[in-house]
Order: C-alpha cells, then sequence, then structure tokens
C-alpha cells in the first residue's frame, strides 16, 4: 500500500468511529452494557477477526479506531493484563468453543485472567518447567508451583504450562491449558518483593483439576502455543499504559471504570518507578540545586539521551511495521535499551537526592517516589527475560552468531539435570 | 605503610567473624531491622564487655583497647559482612573519634571510658536537611548562655537549629553537635559540642531509613544548653580530619558487605540450574563474577592502604581516604546489583537476603559524600599523595 493509500483509509475509517460513537455513546450506561454495545459493532477491538468481536484491521488501523474512541471521551473493552495474552492465544490455537465461551466475558471485564508460566526452579529456561498434568480418565489433574503470577488472586481464569510427558525432549513435553481459578486445589500467596509491594503471587496447585476440552492446541504441543502468548507480552505493558488514560468524566460509566482501573492497576503503580522516572530528572535536579552541578549534568544527559534514542529506535521499528515491511534487528533492542536506561536513571536519581537517597516513604524524596526507583529498577533487567538472555536472543536470532551448544533438548526431559526447589 | 594484615590481627579477624556468624545471622538482622531500637542490647552488651570492641582504637588512658584505625577497620569490614544491626558505627567510628580529635584531656578523660564500655551510646550530628556532609554548611547556632562566666566559656551554650540523618540518633545518649557562632560563615566560627539526649529543648525522630539496618534520626534544637568540646570556632580545623577517618571507616564497612556479595553470587551460580546446567557455567555469569572480583579486591586494596594511613597519620589521609570511599560506594553498588542479577527473579523478593545489601549499599554510597563528590577530592588533594 502506499503512503497516501493508507492515510486516506485511516481519515474515513476514523470519521466511521466518530459516527458510530456519536449515535451509541452514553456515559450513563453501565460499564457492562457499554461494553457488550462496543463488542457487539467490532469497535471494541477492531483488529480481531470479523467472526469475533473485530473488524479484522492491521494494528495501525486499529490504533487510529482507539483513539477516536478515546478523543470522544468513550471507554474502551478491557484490554489490561493477562486477559490480552489469552486473548491473542485463544484466538490464534482456540477452537469456537474456545473462543465462544472466553473472549466476551473477558473483553467485557467480566473475567479476570492470570498466566502462569514461570515457575521457582525455571525462569529463563521455561521449557524447563516442572508442573505436570496427569490425566486420570476424567480430568487433567495439575500439581506443582507456579511465581511472578500477577493478579491471581482475583483471577477467574489462568492460562498455564504443564509437563504431560517425561519422556520426550523437553519443549515436546509440555502441553498448554485454560484452567478455572477457582477451585480447590489451587492456593494463592502474595509474594513481596524488595521494594515492600506484592504485585505477584505464588501459586501452588495440588490436584487442581482441569477439564479436557480446556486444552489449547494439542497435548505435547504447548510450546508452540506459549510462543503466541509470549510474542504478545511487549504490547501488554503498553496495554497497561494506556489503561488509566480515559478515565476522566462524568457519569456512571466513569464511576465503574474508575473502580476498575483501580483494582487492576493495583500490582502496576511501582512501574513508571521501575522504568527510572526520566521525566523527573530534570525537574528534580532545579529543585534541589544539583543542576548546577556539571558532573550531575552529565549524569542526566547520558540518560535523556539513551531514553530520546530508544524511543525513536521503537518509533523506526513502528513506522516500518506500518508500511508493512519485514523486521530489521533494531526490533529486539527495545527491552535491552529500557534496562540500561532504568539503571542509569537510577545513577541520576541518586546523584540528585544526595543524602535522601538514604531515606525512604514519607521521608524520603518526592514522598518516597525517588526511593522507590532505587529499590525498583533491578526489576527491569530480570522481568520479562533477563538481560542476558536477551542478549543472547539478540546475537543469535538478530545478528546471526553461532548458537550455544546444548545439552537439555537431545534427550528425554527425565535425564535432564535440574534444581530441586521444584 | 602496611600492605598486609599481621598474623595477630588475621587472628582478631576471625574472632570477630566468628562472633557475627554466631550473633548476626540474617533471621537477626531481619528481626532488628524491623524494630525501632535497631540493635540487640545483649549482644551489645557481648560485643563490648567480651571483646571490647566499642572501645578498639580509643587509648588504654581513656579506657579502651588500644589499638589502631587497622584494626577498627577489620571489626568494620566484619561487621558490614554481617550486616549487623548495632551502634558501632556511630559511636566508635563517628563519635568516640571525634571526641579523639577534638576533645580536650579532661574531655576524654570523662567521656571516652563510657563508649569504650559499650555504656555510653554516642553518634555524631553534622549534616542538615538538604545539605550535604560539608561542616562550612552548618546552619545550627551556638550562642553563649547567660550564666557562661566569661573566663570558664567552654560550658554554657545553647543550640538552635535542626540535624538530619543523625545515625543512631534516636537511641544515642550523647551527641556531638556541629554547630557555629552566630554572625560567621563558611569554615569560620565552627565548633562541636557536645550534648546529652535528654537535654531541654532537644527533639528527636527516626526516620524512615532505606537501608532499614541503618538507623537514621531527625533531632531539632530549640535553646538547648550544649557544652563546648575542645575549642571554640576550630571546627574548620578538627572536623576535616575526623570526616577522612569517617570515610576511610565507612569504606572499610562497606568492603566487606561488598566481598559478601561476591561469595553470595558465586554460592548461587554453583547451585543454581538452567538449561540442564550450572548458570555458573554460562561464560556471561562468570565474566560478571570475575570483573565482580577484580571490583572487590581493588576496592579492599585501597580500603587497607587507607586504614594503615589513617593509623600512620600519613600525609597522604586526605587523598587516600576519599579515593577508598569513592571506590567502596562503587564497588558495593555495583557488587550488590550484580548479585542480584545473577539471583533472577528471586533476587527481586524480600524473602531473599540480596536486597538487605543492595539498600546498605545504596545508603552508604551517599553516606559521607557520594562517589562524585569524593572523585572530585582525589583530584584535587592529589598533591598530599606520597
Ligand atoms: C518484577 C518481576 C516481574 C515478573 N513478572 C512476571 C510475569 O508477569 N510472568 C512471568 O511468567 N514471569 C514473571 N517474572 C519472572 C521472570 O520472567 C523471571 O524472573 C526471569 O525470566 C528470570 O528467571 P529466573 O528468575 O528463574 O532466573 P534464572 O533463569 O534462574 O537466572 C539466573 C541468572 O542466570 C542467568 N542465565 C540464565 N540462563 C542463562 C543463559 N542461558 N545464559 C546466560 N545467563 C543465563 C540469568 O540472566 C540470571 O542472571 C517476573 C520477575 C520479576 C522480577
Amino acid at each position: 500500500m502506499s503512503e497516501q493509500t493508507v492515510e486516506s483509509t485511516e481519515q474515513s475509517l476514523r470519521t466511521d468511529v466518530r459516527t458510530w460513537v456519536e449515535a451509541n455513546w452514553n456515559p450513563d450506561a453501565s460499564l457492562l452494557e457499554w461494553r457488550n454495545k462496543l463488542i457487539d459493532s467490532g469497535w471494541g477491538c477492531s483488529s480481531w477477526p470479523e467472526e469475533w468481536h473485530g473488524r479484522g484491521l492491521s494494528i495501525g488501523l486499529s490504533e487510529a479506531v482507539d483513539d477516536e474512541l478515546r478523543k470522544a471521551g468513550a471507554v474502551g473493552v478491557a484490554k489490561a493484563g493477562a486477559r490480552m495474552l489469552a486473548a491473542a492465544t485463544i484466538l490464534e490455537h482456540g477452537d469456537d468453543f474456545h473462543k465462544d465461551k472466553f473472549l466476551r466475558h473477558l473483553l467485557t471485564g467480566e473475567d479476570t485472567w492470570c498466566q502462569l508460566f514461570s515457575e521457582p526452579g525455571s525462569g529463563s529456561d521455561l521449557a524447563g518447567l516442572t508442573t505436570r498434568a496427569d490425566f486420570d480418565g476424567e480430568n487433567w489433574v495439575l500439581n506443582g508451583q507456579k511465581v511472578w503470577t500477577t493478579s491471581a488472586h482475583h483471577a477467574q481464569y489462568g492460562i498455564v504450562l504443564a509437563r504431560t510427558n517425561w519422556d520426550v525432549p523437553k519443549h515436546q513435553g509440555i502441553t498448554y491449558f485454560l484452567m478455572n481459578m477457582e477451585q480447590a486445589g489451587v492456593e494463592v500467596r502474595p509474594l513481596q518483593q524488595m521494594n515492600g509491594h506484592a504485585s505477584f503471587n505464588e501459586i501452588f496447585f495440588t490436584d487442581a483439576k482441569i477439564a479436557p476440552e480446556l486444552m489449547l492446541g494439542e497435548e505435547g504441543k504447548g510450546w508452540k502455543v506459549a510462543m503466541t502468548t509470549l510474542a504478545h507480552e511487549r504490547r501488554l505493558v503498553d496495554g497497561i499504559r494506556s489503561w488509566g488514560r480515559g478515565a476522566k468524566g462524568q457519569g456512571r460509566i466513569y464511576d465503574e471504570l474508575k473502580a476498575e482501573i483501580a483494582n487492576v492497576m493495583e500490582p502496576y503503580k511501582w512501574y513508571p518507578q521501575r522504568a527510572g522516572r526520566v521525566d523527573l530528572l530534570i525537574e528534580r535536579a532545579k529543585a534541589t540545586g544539583k543542576y548546577d552541578d556539571p558532573a550531575v549534568r552529565q549524569s542526566i544527559a547520558k540518560v535523556l539521551m539513551m531514553a530520546k534514542a530508544a524511543e525513536w529506535t521503537g518509533r523506526r521499528v513502528k513506522a516500518a511495521q506500518a508500511l508493512g515491511r519485514p523486521p530489521g534487528p533494531e526490533g529486539s533492542l527495545g527491552k535491552l535499551a529500557g534496562s540500561q536506561v532504568a539503571r542509569l536513571a537510577a545513577q541520576a536519581h541518586t546523584l540528585i537526592a544526595g543524602h535522601d537517597a538514604m531515606l525512604t516513604e514519607e521521608d524520603g524524596a518526592l514522598n518516597g517516589i525517588i526511593s522507590e526507583v532505587l529499590i525498583s529498577t533491578p526489576a527491569e533487567s530480570i522481568a520479562g527475560g533477563t538481560d542476558e538472555i536477551q542478549r543472547n536472543i539478540i546475537a543469535e536470532r538478530s545478528l546471526g552468531l553461532p548458537k550455544e551448544p546444548r545439552t537439555d533438548v537431545d534427550r528425554p526431559f527425565r535425564d535432564v539435570p535440574r534444581n530441586t526447589v521444584s | 605503610m602496611q600492605f598486609t594484615f599481621t598474623d595477630e590481627q588475621e587472628e582478631f579477624r576471625l574472632i570477630v567473624r566468628r562472633f557475627m556468624d554466631d550473633k548476626s545471622p540474617r533471621t537477626e538482622v531481619r528481626k532488628l531491622m524491623d524494630s525501632e531500637q535497631g540493635y540487640d542490647a545483649a549482644v551489645w552488651k557481648q560485643l563490648s564487655e567480651g571483646l571490647g570492641l566499642p572501645g578498639i582504637h580509643i587509648p588504654e588512658a581513656y579506657g579502651g583497647q588500644g589499638f589502631g584505625f587497622v584494626e577498627l577497620c577489620i571489626v568494620l569490614e566484619e561487621m558490614g559482612r554481617a550486616l549487623l544491626c548495632a551502634p558501632f558505627f556511630s559511636a566508635t567510628a563517628l563519635a568516640a573519634t571525634s571526641i579523639i580529635h577534638a576533645g580536650t584531656e579532661e574531655q576524654k578523660l570523662a567521656l571516652l571510658p563510657g563508649i569504650a564500655s559499650g555504656q555510653t551510646l554516642a553518634t555524631l550530628a553534622l549534616s542538615e536537611a538538604n545539605r550535604d556532609w560539608l561542616p562550612c554548611n552548618t546552619e545550627t547556632s551556638a550562642t553563649p548562655s547567660d550564666n557562661n562566666s566569661g573566663d570558664n566559656s567552654d560550658d554554657n551554650y545553647l543550640l538552635n537549629g535542626e540535624k538530619s540523618y543523625v545515625v543512631d540518633g534516636h537511641i544515642a545518649d550523647l551527641l556531638i553537635v556541629v554547630a557555629r557562632t552566630p554572625g560567621t560563615a563558611g569554615d569560620e566560627g565552627l565548633s562541636l559540642f557536645t550534648v546529652p539526649s535528654d537535654a531541654p529543648g532537644l527533639q528527636r525522630r527516626l526516620l524512615k531509613s532505606l537501608d532499614p539496618t541503618r538507623k537514621l534520626a531527625h533531632i531539632e534544637f530549640k535553646q538547648t544548653p550544649a557544652t563546648l568540646l575542645g575549642e571554640l570556632n576550630r571546627g574548620g580545623d578538627t572536623l576535616p580530619p575526623i570526616l577522612d577517618l569517617a570515610a576511610v571507616a565507612l569504606a572499610s564497612e562497606m568492603v566487606g558487605g561488598a566481598q559478601m556479595m561476591l561469595e553470595s553470587a558465586l554460592d548461587y551460580a554453583q547451585l543454581r540450574m538452567q538449561f540442564g546446567r550450572l548458570i555458573g557455567s554460562f561464560q556471561v555469569i562468570k565474566h560478571k563474577c570475575a570483573d565482580m572480583l577484580l571490583d572487590v579486591e581493588l576496592a579492599k586494596s585501597t580500603a587497607y592502604y587507607a586504614a594503615s594511613a589513617a593509623a600512620d597519620g600519613a600525609p597522604d589521609l586526605p587523598t587516600v581516604a576519599s579515593l577508598s570511599k569513592a571506590y567502596a560506594s562503587d564497588t558495593y553498588m555495583k557488587s550488590a546489583a550484580e548479585c542480584l542479577q545473577i539471583h533472577g527473579g528471586i533476587g527481586f523478593t524480600w524473602e531473599n537476603d540480596t536486597h538487605l545489601y543492595f539498600k546498605r549499599a545504596k545508603s552508604s554510597e551517599v553516606f559521607l559524600g557520594d562517589a562524585n563528590y569524593h572523585r572530585d577530592q582525589v583530584v584535587l588533594r592529589w598533591e598530599n599523595q606520597a
């Protein structure tokens, strides 16, 4: 498509959305009522296929649709959290039963989902998971432990990976399930982080039951299904960022939305601090007088420059994507750049805070926001794949360097050395 | 200059380490960091009466052990390694050092034995809110009080002002306060004063510290009676060497912590498996550990050199004090961050001990001046380098 056609398609699309919203938007409706209407119209998640609540639009165009909804002050469908990972995976690998059972309730916000992948014994090596599912003739029976699960304490459903065959190489014995979290065999315990928050949970399965029809994809083919989920993880973060927008307004629906946001966003409230709060650097330097110190300015400049360079790299990737060009190596760098920005930002914030870096909460700089930066940024180089793993992926996939020799994929999983913790 | 420890010093280190292993396991650290007091009085008593640690570098004439700064630094290194929660840095490294260097003979005889025996908890109140550690930024004032009889003017002053980030200030019995004569500015007109913590007009409040194993207080003085320590208006001369010695002491404590981070990372790298092998078998983890060793050993060398210079009263002490503090700031922080990274997700949890050290490293990084400040001083003071 030429750039011109793209533009004119987008303009007429925006007009269609505006017309529909003008005719239908009602801030005094209930959130549920409105979302059902939005889902029926196909504008709620317009990149989804037409037969499943969407209009089959490209990502670029569906963003334009979302933008129009936002401009009109209209509330969107429930888009944040693991629900979107579940949705994307169900859309690609689910059958009509799955799509019919789960998609609408997930978009209305009635159902909350969680992602049950990481385990205490397997993080970087996700395929080394040891949670087991055994078929008892009627149900799959789940035993094992998961960790780092957000929102599990109020989730109705989870996407879960479990090992169903121990006698084949690790990637071939994994099965992907959709599971009911509200049952006796599932115990959820909060996991406290070093910054004091408890945004995550540890989950213990003791003979938890999964009905056979809730298997997603085939038995032993779960790894391929999981790849779809992981591919959508990055967009999840953007979804979280934009979630809170558009919650300002008067009317019943806004009140309901605010309550929903408060609930859903609770685990994420320290996420801006985790990314380093680059936005606060200059303001803080001026407030503390450190702005006059050339050494401090050098530190700040390094962060600002890298943050901008990373942002523009992201924009380059998106712009090329919108024109349908094949992805280049620059597309794999965002995560690594982000953790370096966070680390440099924490250093600069330390220099700016001076002594106040010794204090926290209400005694700390900016009422504790800065100390939260200092003790949250280490997550950035671990969560969602460590820096070391990112570098391996970049080197091997983007740069084509020889793969690390592996000794864990050529034999039955049963025979692979592994941690005893789980 | 002493480049290695004597056999006696090595033996002494072992005794201190055994004590720390026994009395300051992480379970105790976690218990004490959550308490308001912040230390265990019984352990403090054993550490004082059994080992005489609070008086380690206090001369025998004043009730101390009569060892030098090298021994003090050995103790601090072991305490930093164990993350001991006790008012040692405040009483011995800060307050006793201040009295030794600024007090009159009479005052040393009166004040030091209590600190040496562990009975007096003391600290130094220098820094003020939103200021750095430079004495010249002191605003707290000291005015002669009415009953200050002209010729015997040591005694009676009234303090007005606020101090912050005062280590163990919430439990100290004796405060050594830096204040200035009204109408003076910069390094002129600075003096040290002693104030008992129950003095009238004194209010103190425990602050929320990022590192809960090091308690900090905010202290307010309103017409608070104080006694001059040493001579009036001499703080501009006495404080810089005191702060140099404090920086050396802190650097020693920090390298002890950094060493623990290295050991903890090594342990985990040889325990944790991913992809069917120990993570320590991945080259990137090996390189990280090798780099940590490089950083930690270099930082130790600077801390040891500085301790020896402090013990000898060497002319290059100001330079190497800043050098060792800057080195330790960078190294401890980096070691803690790498140790956390090598632990992966578990390193970010409250349950794992890495964050206790990470927070100590972060807090110590800026305590007594950050690495930028001390690097600057290294260059400015370089001429004194032998
Ligand atoms: C704040 C936070 C949020 C998280 N959120 C989620 C979530 O929502 N969902 C979820 O499923 N998980 C989540 N996680 C878990 C996260 O994905 C894992 O912690 C991460 O993948 C690392 O795994 P691990 O903790 O088991 O560390 P390990 O894999 O044990 O790694 C330990 C160390 O070894 C290194 N290492 C491992 N393999 C290699 C290799 N091949 N080459 C070189 N070095 C290697 C690592 O880089 C690391 O330094 C979260 C973690 C954190 C801290």
